[in-house]
């Protein structure tokens, strides 16, 4: 039953060393839970921001250093040991990709546990990735000290076959890393009006869930990039396709939840947190009990409150 | 059935009903295609200029100029939302034959925000300018407006680096597609909370927002010749054109939006504007001659 922890930041666009920083400020917050967390899901290019085109040149690392510097974070942090996600732009034998890492941290094996490399690239619209990156080759489930587990990165998710990918390598757990602009008025099953993209992000994330019986952790970057707004809006799916946690919109925040991964989704409980401020977000962090949050009135319900 | 080769490959006399699918990114459908959440879209365009200004550009302060309009009265109540009346200035920037009603609203605005106001005649810049080159009232109206919007707007920036305060633009999304402003003038401002929502978007939000009703209420005009009115240049309401440039930028031929309730002359009007402004919502067409061409081979974000 693994405590999941997802960020939802603002990253500095084509800082590494700030957004470092900051990701070591949420592991700073995460090592005060009780029970501590075993895995922080950051969003896609966390280190970086999205849109850097050229850019990535400058603010692509190996997963090597992605994993030496978290290493460092995290011992500065003085948290437990913890597993995180990060999304990142990756450099390998001189070829870019929008890589996620997933990496354990402080405990008997430290190590990289994967890299995922994105397959499928937006480049239509607003995106322009191919030009800038290549393509991943393969989506493949892995182990973790708390179960099975298997990444995709945004526009992976919108393409059912990686979803089934992902579910018939025996994955319980499916990572989500997002920077998606919002576009668009929409209105979600409650009736509730939100960018058009964030609803129909909901529903592919519960069609995946629900589909194979998978937990799905979405974590959405936050911020506005030359005009283009990430909206935040991290989910957490159950295998029954039910939303149990949701991040709030356009503001920084780390939610919590604990997931039942051989049970059924009535195990969930969560919190969120939320922070205008960048000084005070990663700062900001909120253990709720058994809220069963969910519903965006409870999202507007939750207190905030820095520890 | 008997084959017959006259027909046979040919289109179905009636098309099959085109299918009902939601595609994300259209927004509310077809009832009112320009409907916005207001609620939603004050938050998303508050939080826009948090970021752009303060986190991404490390100004503190925003610089609106007022012309008393309903673009300009909005952009002021955002900017108060997003960043604190303390830190907005609103300038009013009149020129001799400019309307007193621009002023009175412009000054509604600044009094109902309680935001810090510059008042700059540019009245002696503009003649000043225009008395070296002027030959026998030669001048044009349009002339005219041109020098005394970008006057406008080296009165802005020089007040931003003053107040260091960052200029903040209010050119809708239906003027840009119109090319209906001055070029390197009225969308110079480095941010701009309302280039993406249509005239009659901006009307409902700054309904929604509290602009007066006075400010709501009349007709949309440049002010830079007396009794202009944008609508009586055109000779089309906004309701109208906003939905045909709808239609048009959504990929729809003419004579599919004509299908929809326009005149013909009503849709040519607006699709020869459009399509005769591309350039103006460019930057200045370069000479390239290298494989490092700005723009074209070295690529960077504007907040990298």
């Amino acid at each position: 039953m693994p405590r999941l922890a997802i960020a939802q930041l603002r990253p500095t666009k084509g800082d590494y060393g700030a957004n470092l920083q900051k990701i070591g400020g949420v592991l700073a917050q995460i090592a005060k839970l009780d029970p501590p967390a075993d895995l922080v899901v950051f969003p896609e290019t966390a280190t970086s921001g999205y849109f850097v085109e050229g850019g990535v040149r400058d603010v692509a690392v190996t997963a090597g250093t992605l994993f030496r510097d978290l290493t460092v974070e995290h011992e500065a942090a003085g948290a437990p040991p913890v597993d995180v996600a990060i999304g990142f732009y990756e450099v390998f034998q001189n070829h870019f990709y929008n890589s996620c890492l997933y990496a354990s941290l402080g405990n008997a094996a430290p190590g990289i546990r994967q890299v995922h490399r994105k397959v499928f690239l937006p480049t239509y619209g607003v995106f322009d990735e191919e030009r800038f990156v290549d393509r991943g080759r393969e989506i493949r489930a892995f182990d973790t000290r708390w179960g099975r587990a298997a990444i995709l990165i945004c526009e992976d998710a919108w393409h059912s076959l990686s979803g089934t990918i992902a579910a018939l390598q025996g994955a319980q757990l499916v990572i989500v890393p997002s920077a998606s602009p919002a576009r668009g008025t929409g209105m979600d099953e409650e009736g509730i009006r939100l960018p058009a993209s964030v609803v129909r992000w909901e529903r592919i994330l519960r069609g995946m869930a629900d589909e194979h019986g998978v937990w799905v952790a979405f974590a959405s970057l936050v911020g506005f990039e030359g005009g283009k707004g990430f909206p935040g809006g991290s989910v957490v799916v159950s295998p029954a396709g039910d939303i149990v946690l949701r991040g709030p919109l356009f503001e920084e925040a780390v939610l919590t939840l604990r997931c039942r991964l051989r049970g059924d989704h009535a195990g969930a409980s969560g919190g969120a947190a939320a922070s205008g401020s960048r000084s005070q977000s990663a700062a900001s962090h909120q253990e709720s009990g058994e809220r069963g949050a969910g519903s965006r009135g409870q999202e507007a319900q939750a207190e905030r409150r820095a520890v | 059935m008997q084959f017959d080769p006259a027909t046979n490959g040919t289109a179905p006399r009636s098309p099959l009903p085109a299918p009902k699918i939601h595609v994300v990114g259209r927004g509310v459908e077809e009832g009112d295609p320009l409907a916005i959440d207001p609620d939603l879209a004050r938050r998303w365009l508050t939080s826009f200029l948090k970021d752009e200004v303060v986190r991404r550009r490390g100004f503190t302060k925003g610089i609106v100029g007022l012309s008393g309009g309903v673009d300009s009265s909005l952009t002021a109540f955002l900017a108060v939302e997003a960043l604190g009346k303390e830190n907005v200035i609103g300038v009013r920037m009149p020129y001799r034959t400019s309307s007193p009603e621009s002023l009175d609203h412009a000054l509604l605005v600044i009094q109902t925000l309680g935001i810090q106001a510059v008042t700059i005649d540019i009245t002696a810049a503009v003649n000043g300018y225009l008395a070296q080159v002027e030959q026998n009232g030669d001048v044009d109206p349009t002339r005219r407006g041109n020098v005394m919007a970008r006057e406008r707007m080296i009165v802005l920036f020089d007040l931003s680096a003053k107040y260091k305060a960052l200029p903040i633009g209010t050119s809708n999304k239906s003027e840009r597609l119109l090319g209906y402003f001055t070029w390197h003038a009225d969308d110079t401002p480095p941010v701009n909370p309302l280039g993406d929502l249509f005239k009659t978007q901006v009307r409902a939000l700054a309904r929604h927002v509290g602009v007066p009703e006075v400010i709501l209420r009349k007709p949309p005009t440049p002010d830079l010749v007396p009794g202009q009115t944008t609508e009586g240049d055109f000779g089309i309401s906004y309701d109208k054109v906003d939905r045909i440039l709808y239609y048009l930028i959504r990929g729809m031929k003419p004579a599919e939006v004509v299908a929809r309730g326009f005149t013909p002359e009503e849709v040519a009007k607006v699709a020869g504007r459009l399509e005769s402004t591309h350039w103006k919502r460019r930057l200045p067409t370069v000479a390239m001659m290298s494989q490092t061409a700005i723009g074209e081979f070295y690529l960077r974000p504007v907040d990298y």
